[in-house]
């Protein structure tokens, strides 16, 4: 998954013929796609902190090397992936035309990052009796996130089949060697990764759904003031 | 066997996310009180809505730990999820709910309103949390139950504090905000008893007829308490006297000086901390403090004295307790105490959190950082020992202690505490609810707060109405009605200063567009030859009387040559509203009698024109009077030939059949198919192909050309020159020449109106010729649909798929534009050379003016796109699928669309940089460019239904003038208009 989306990111936009809409369309476009970056490595460094945490008591020595304990392609990847997710949102959202129920703001983005970021504490605190018990947990988490935050089929849809792809990728990255997980629990990671993947791409989602209609605004008030 | 190793006590691991989660709840109360909007204090409402989710979670966690539940979580941690969870958007939806309700109220009834308004989106919402919460809690994950059961009792708390503190905040607010208000909107009428905000203006025109709904007339309060049931007069004593509230605050005040006195909550304990240090036997002093340890904020100290003895290394406490209980009933043998060690027992301690370590710890001096606690299983050792053995190797000072409690009855109880909170908490939900409903019932009047129209919460698909259901209050602007027109109006064109009409009759009317006055009226020209009734004679002599002063002022222009026509001054019929300036001031609650003047011989029906006694202006006038109080339309069936030529003219009717013939009564007279006006000059375009140029003040009409033949589809307007397209695709330049050439730039305007841009002024004298400069016989293949001119540029679209843009100068054409599968059906351009054109395929383009390239090609519209505006960053359109996009200018991308009701209007304007004005079906409404809001809906008559508003002109002044049927309405909109001072 993540030398593909890789590969899409580095990819050249498509140009269009006139010069000024050029510099504003991809301009615009950049700046997102760095912002959604960022967010991504961020959350990517923060999440895997958490992770890390849960393995405390098993692993207690050097906290601070664990960090950088898997790959170090690890958080870039991430990073590009919200990118992508957080551009591909606001397109599909324009092709297929379907109208927001939601209130678009801020806040609403904010609450939904920080429920995102509850969902990884609580799977990375808390203690379950079962991995069933665990999966069905964050099945239903995510699910009322994407209730309270997003309710349009699109961002469901796209929200399920890239958590299945990211899933299969990571299973087969693993399959294969490539990355292995710190923690020795195999199935315990296999019952949380797609659950935090949807949630994940529901809540990169909205931030690029917001930066989206940010930039116009933006873009609206600097033409005021000129 | 466990172990359990301790971290350093601030690890950097754990501190990144904790920060992160705190950054992001800061952010999130950021963008949530930013919002918070047209109130006195913002940051006061914004520290009252974080106050009321603190407090509580701070209620929370104490009815929690009073009723015995023990928090294990980190609170440090749950801490910012848990605001997250509550959240702060009743608050907000509450705070723009009372803030938009209307101002004239009083602040009690505007916080009922704006409760009631929204209480069932509140309710709605705390319903749904509430579900989500129990849901979570039968996961049956003791962590997350935990922390569900802080959520749901925190949930409820907040609930009462947003009715009981945050609203009693905002109602202060409100109430300092309105009197700053009234100090600084009504400086000189503070005395009057009813202030009525907005801004007052002169009106000539009665002020409209709907009732204002949200007066309130109140008696006297002396009157009131007459009829007053018993159980209002003891709630209205209490509250006079503020007998509850003392009550409470003496209660309060005892209560802490009893605090004070028996536990000073700092100072006792720390004197036992400072004793048990000292003392050589630091265990003894150990039990009663346990509990204020640091590490876990909110403990009970009594819970964790039940549950803490437990893990102690010598098994004593556990046999003084089973001892005890032993001994009080009398029964069981002292000599033999039953001993018993269960699982139960060894599985005691995993109850306690394992935080409890470190602060057990520190008693002893102890850290725990980066070590490990390794619990040894226990090993139950069994010893026989007589009581008073056991007495006497107890330690002095344990008898001074009072028996723990039975660790039994503990041990069932904190098994049973969750659910026993969990349905407590909901318990008090419900009696809240009920408690709320019972007090509303006893104590409110029947309508209190209701009497309002309901215009708060609109059915969905009602009216346009934002996300949060309802619509903004109306009675801010109120439309200003323009009646005299007896038919339905068709064109209209304004300059700022002037605004000029014409209905379907023929008849001109230009209003000053500040204040609404008739200005002047020029009937249908045609109709005064053709008609040699007995009819139009009465009407004739009595128009003559009601206007003789200004007959005789006018003496000179009633001479004016009639241009071309080459009649005498028949044909002219000055009303001249300015030489009676006092006339708003005297007969301000008289009705406008100006439909009476005007006539339409075209329409009238015979039998009535053919009366046997003449024409009865007494009943006419009765007529009048008895409809004032409802808009005085005269019954006059427009006529459907009528209603074709009007679509004809709008441009909107794309085939545009040249064989039809003007309808009136003779085939030379012809109606106006288009209107411009600019400085005193009123252009009109007639479907005889006669361009006729008329003076705006005096109503006299100063040159005409009758050089082509077929009708005039569009005029435009610029400069000295006039362009005029017409039927057959062919356009028409002509050049307006003043033969005084030294009055020509004289500028009109009253002082006090320097802000406005002035218009160039013709005086009387001047001798005003039109000449035709070019001609240009195929502008296009098909006949020309738009015509519109701006920044030295005349863009025509037509039917056949483009449009041109031609100099003004020179009347050269620069470009042809070709890019639209469809007709032309609209186009924009401005001063600032954007040009945009939409077309009957609904596609959307936009043109750079000076290279002729196409910028950016949007299909936005299934049918034809009807209007298009455009701002410095956005292009509006509105198509036949009633729909409303807004894209983005420079990327062409859609930001949203509005949906509309079907056949809503296709009328669009700007006022500002943000305000967008649509027309409606007897409405229009405002909405807010940036974010899509509905902010105002203004109701231009009492029938909301059946007239839609079809064409929407702004004005300069932030006015918005709009048809309604035969009469045109006048919006201000007062907001904007403190922005532009």
């Amino acid at each position: 998954m993540a030398e593909i989306s890789a590969l899409n990111g580095g990819a050249p936009m498509p140009r269009g013929p006139y010069i000024s809409m050029i510099t504003n369309r991809t301009m615009n476009l950049l700046i997102r796609a760095a912002m959604l970056f960022m967010v991504g490595v961020f959350l990517a460094l923060v999440l895997n902190l958490l992770q890390v945490q849960r393995n405390v008591t098993l692993f207690p020595p050097d906290v601070i090397s664990s960090i950088f304990s898997s790959a170090w392609w690890v958080p870039p990847c991430c990073g590009t992936a919200a990118a992508l997710i957080g551009l591909l949102y606001p397109c599909m959202d324009r092709r297929l035309g379907e109208p927001h129920k939601l209130k678009r703001e801020w806040s609403n983005v904010m609450r939904c990052v920080a429920v995102f970021v509850g969902i990884n504490h609580a799977s990375a605190k808390v203690d379950f009796a079962n991995n069933v018990q665990l999966s069905l947990t964050l099945a239903a988490l995510s699910v009322g996130l994407w209730w309270s935050f997003d309710r349009s089929r699109s961002g469901f849809g796209l929200g399920v089949v890239i958590a299945t792809l990211a899933t299969l990728a990571t299973q087969l990255l693993v399959y294969n060697g490539v990355f292995q997980y710190t923690s020795p629990d195999f199935l315990y990671i296999r019952s949380w990764l797609p659950c935090i993947f949807f949630a994940g791409v529901i809540t990169v989602g909205n931030i690029g759904r917001q930066l989206a209609l940010y930039e116009y605004i933006v873009s609206q008030e600097k033409s005021h003031q000129d | 066997m466990v172990h359990v190793h301790f971290k350093e006590e601030i690890g950097i691991a754990e501190l990144i996310p904790l920060v992160t989660t705190y950054i992001i709840l800061f952010a999130y109360i950021y963008f949530s009180t930013r919002k918070i909007d047209m109130v006195k204090s913002k940051w006061g409402l914004a520290l009252a809505a974080v106050v009321t989710v603190l407090s509580s979670l701070l209620m929370s966690v104490g009815l929690c730990t009073l009723f015995g539940l023990t928090p294990t979580l980190n609170g440090g941690e749950i801490f910012p999820y848990l605001v997250v969870v509550i959240g702060l958007e009743n608050v907000l939806v509450l705070t723009k709910s009372v803030v938009s309700t209307p101002v004239d109220l009083e602040v009690k009834l505007r916080i009922a309103q704006g409760l009631s308004n929204e209480s069932w989106s509140i309710m709605k919402n705390m319903a749904t949390e509430l579900c989500i919460i129990l849901i979570g809690y039968f996961t049956f994950v003791p962590a997350i139950q935990e922390f569900c059961l802080f959520a749901v009792v925190g949930l409820v708390s907040d609930f009462f504090l947003q009715m009981f503190f945050f609203t009693t905040v905002l109602s202060i607010d409100i109430r300092r905000m309105e009197l700053a208000d009234l100090n600084r909107r009504l400086p000189a009428e503070a005395g009057m008893p009813p202030p009525k905000p907005g801004p007052l203006r002169p009106r000539e025109t009665p002020p409209p007829p709907r009732p204002s709904p949200h007066t309130i007339t109140l008696q006297a309060p002396a009157f009131r308490n007459l009829r007053l049931p018993k159980r209002l007069r003891v709630v209205y004593f209490l509250a006079r006297t503020r007998l509850a509230q003392r009550i409470i605050m003496v209660g309060t005040v005892i209560w802490i000086g009893i605090l004070v006195y028996t536990d000073p909550a700092g100072l006792r304990t720390f004197l036992a901390a400072q004793v048990s240090e000292q003392s050589p036997l630091g265990e003894a002093g150990l039990p009663p403090h346990l509990g204020v340890a640091p590490v876990f904020p909110g403990v009970d100290p009594t819970s964790t004295l039940s549950v803490l003895p437990a893990p102690e290394p010598t098994p004593l406490p556990e046999n003084q307790s089973q001892g005890h209980r032993a001994a009080r009933p009398g029964v069981a043998p002292v000599s033999s105490p039953q001993i018993t060690w269960g699982p139960e027992d060894e599985e005691l301690w995993r109850r306690l959190s394992f935080r409890h370590w470190p602060s057990l710890f520190s008693y002893y001096n102890i850290t725990l950082a980066k070590r490990y606690i390794s619990i040894l299983p226990v090993i139950p050792v069994t010893l026989h020992l007589s009581p008073q053995e056991a007495i006497d190797t107890r330690h002095p000072q344990d008898t001074q202690h009072a028996p723990p409690p039975s660790i039994k009855t503990s041990d069932l109880q904190t098994d049973l505490t969750l659910y026993k909170v969990a349905a407590l908490g909901l318990f008090a939900g419900v009696v809240l609810v009920l408690l709320l409903f019972c007090l509303y019932r006893v104590l409110c009047p029947r309508n209190y707060g209701q009497n309002g129209v309901p215009h708060g919460r609109r059915r969905r698909g009602d009216l346009p109405c934002d996300e949060y259901g309802y619509s903004p209050p109306i009675s801010e602007i109120s439309p200003l009605l323009l009646r005299g027109h007896s038919m339905d109006i068709e064109c209209l064109a304004s300059d700022g200063m002037l605004l000029a009409s014409c209905c379907l009759a023929g008849q001109i009317r230009v209003w000053d567009a500040q204040t609404g006055d008739c200005l002047t009226v020029i009937p249908n020209n045609g109709l005064r030859r053709s008609s040699s009734s007995g009819c139009w004679e009465h009407r004739d002599g009595w128009d003559h009387i009601s206007a003789c002063e200004a007959e005789g002022l006018l003496g000179a222009d009633f001479r004016e040559p009639g241009g071309s026509m080459g009649g005498p001054d028949v044909d002219i019929f000055p009303i001249r509203r300015r030489t009676a300036p006092a006339r708003p001031a005297l007969f301000g609650d008289q009705p406008d009698l100006t439909p009476l003047i005007d006539t339409n011989f075209g329409a009238l029906p015979p039998s009535h024109a053919l009366g046997s006694s003449g024409f009865d202006f007494g009943g006419l006038v009765e007529k009048a009077y008895q409809e004032h109080e409802p808009s005085p339309t005269l019954a006059f069936p427009p006529s459907p030939p009528a209603t074709q030529q009007r679509r004809r003219s709008l441009g909107d009717q794309p085939v545009l059949p040249p064989e039809l013939p003007p309808q009136s009564s003779g085939d030379w007279d012809s109606s106006v198919w288009a209107m411009e006006l600019r400085g005193n000059l009123i252009a009109t375009g007639r479907s005889s192909g006669k361009l006729e140029l008329w003076d705006a003040v005096e109503g006299s009409l100063r040159c005409s050309n009758e050089d082509g033949l077929s009708g005039i589809t569009a005029l435009a307007f610029l400069n000295n020159r006039i362009v005029a397209a017409r039927l057959n695709g062919s356009l028409d330049f002509f050049t307006v020449e003043i033969n005084k050439p030294l009055g020509l730039l004289q500028y009109r305007g009253p002082p006090g109106r320097g802000s406005l841009p002035p218009s160039p002024c013709y005086s009387s004298e001047d001798v005003i010729s039109c000449q035709l400069t070019r001609s240009v016989q195929c502008a296009h293949q098909k006949p020309i649909t738009v015509l519109k001119a701006a920044a030295g540029r005349v863009v025509t679209g037509s039917q056949d798929h483009t449009v041109r843009v031609y100099r003004l100068e020179d009347s050269c054409c620069l470009f042809t534009l070709q890019g639209h599968s469809g007709g032309i059906t609209a186009i924009y351009i401005d001063q600032t050379m954007v040009l945009a054109s939409g077309g009957q395929d609904g596609a959307i383009c936009l043109w750079d003016v000076l290279t002729g390239s196409r910028v950016s090609h949007v299909y936005g519209h299934r049918g034809d796109v009807t209007s298009l505006v455009c701002t410095t960053s956005c292009i509006i359109s509105s198509g036949l699928d009633d729909l409303i996009c807004i894209w983005d200018r420079s990327t062409g991308i859609k930001l949203y669309s509005i949906q509309q009701e079907v056949g809503c209007g296709a009328s669009l304007g700007v006022i500002s940089e943000s305000l967008l004005v649509t027309g409606g079906q007897g409405c229009v409404s405002f909405w807010d460019l940036n974010y899509g809001d509905l902010l105002q809906t203004v109701y231009l008559g009492q029938s909301s239904e059946g007239q839609s508003v079809r064409q929407l002109l702004v004005l300069d002044n932030a006015a918005i003038v709009c048809d309604f049927g035969s009469e045109l309405s006048l919006v201000y909109v007062p907001s904007v208009l403190e922005k532009l001072d």
